[in-house]
């Protein structure tokens, strides 16, 4: 891990502060396949694939609240996870350096083994 | 504008294809209609927010570009705090959502998608063109984004890095284009001019 490990958001009392994103840029993490109930902003081909935290974009509500009119809190480290297409898809054409970028909240991010 | 009775069918539904009306365009009417009734929304403020909408349109969007393209320093301020610089040419992106900005280089090609909705810098390039919403566009830019690319016209060297950008979160994305090199001298307006609002989604390239 690249950062010091904190508490995962989801096991945060509504309302408590948030101690800080747990990922520096560069982190390798992993997206959790977890299935979700109800809305959520992470999309299905990411889930369960190994990523690079690219940068921290902000600490926001949790959409997955917020969408239930809820406050939304604690927020949430959003972080612009970049994978590599290669390791999306098997069968991906393109060229090597191709990549994709995603903003993923810290709820859904795991480190991932070096 | 809006005088007369508000038929059930004002405007035609926008859909995917052909068809009927859909179970989220009931939904939608039907929440639109109890929040009227109950008075927390008035049909006059939800015709305002269509308004705002419809009087934004890329030329905005274009007008960031060529400030971009001609000021070094603007661009720096762009990339670093968006809703500032863009603030600065006097345009309002409101407080839906935070932007960000995509640079392409020699070295990497944006191209943005939503794969979860349509999210889109609406405040910067008005309503998005129908295709953008497509369920096309959206699951096949993130899996073949090279063969999407390539029906609209744009085929890049392999040495090019395609970056899809799946906007699914806070941030609605502009792709800031690489300037053509046969526009030396050319001033903003005349610079605006060849900025597409694709160019700004990552599916065109500026033609000098």
């Amino acid at each position: 891990m690249a950062s010091q490990p904190a508490k995962a958001a989801s096991t945060l009392a509504p309302g408590s502060a948030y101690p800080g994103p747990r990922f520096s840029e560069g982190a390798r993490v992993h997206v959790d396949s977890r299935e979700a109930i109800g809305h959520c902003r992470t999309p299905y081909y990411v889930r369960g694939k190994a990523g690079t935290v690219a940068s921290l974009v902000g600490i926001f509500p949790n959409p997955e609240q917020l969408a239930y009119h809820r406050p939304g809190l604690p927020k949430l480290p959003l972080y612009r996870v970049r994978f590599m297409q290669a390791e999306l898809w098997e069968d991906y054409a393109g060229a090597a350096d191709d990549h994709l970028d995603v903003d993923i909240y810290e709820s859904w991010l795991e480190a991932a083994d070096a | 504008m809006h005088d007369g009775h508000h038929d059930d069918h004002d405007h035609a539904p926008i859909t995917d294809g052909e068809g009927s009306v859909s179970r989220f365009e009931v939904l939608e009417q039907s929440i639109r209609e109890l929040l009227i009734e109950k008075g927390i929304l008035s049909a006059q403020a939800i015709a305002d927010r269509i308004d705002v909408l419809d009087s934004r349109n890329p030329s905005l969007g274009a007008q960031v570009v060529a400030r971009a393209w001609t000021d070094e320093a603007y661009k720096a301020r762009l990339l670093a705090d968006p809703r500032a610089a863009i603030g600065e040419l006097g345009i309002d992106i409101g407080h839906l959502a935070e932007f960000g900005v995509l640079e392409n280089t020699d070295q990497v090609h944006h191209v943005v998608v939503c794969t979860l909705c349509s999210c889109y810098p609406k405040m910067l390039l008005g309503v998005p063109p129908a295709w953008y919403k497509s369920s096309a566009y959206r699951g096949r830019t993130v899996r073949e984004p090279r063969a999407v690319l390539g029906e609209f016209g744009v085929t890049l060297a392999d040495d090019v890095a395609v970056r899809v950008y799946d906007s699914t979160a806070d941030l609605r994305y502009l792709v800031l284009p690489r300037r053509p090199d046969a526009t030396a001298g050319w001033d903003a307006d005349q610079l605006a001019a060849i900025v597409t609002r694709d160019c700004m989604i990552g599916t065109a390239l500026p033609q000098a």
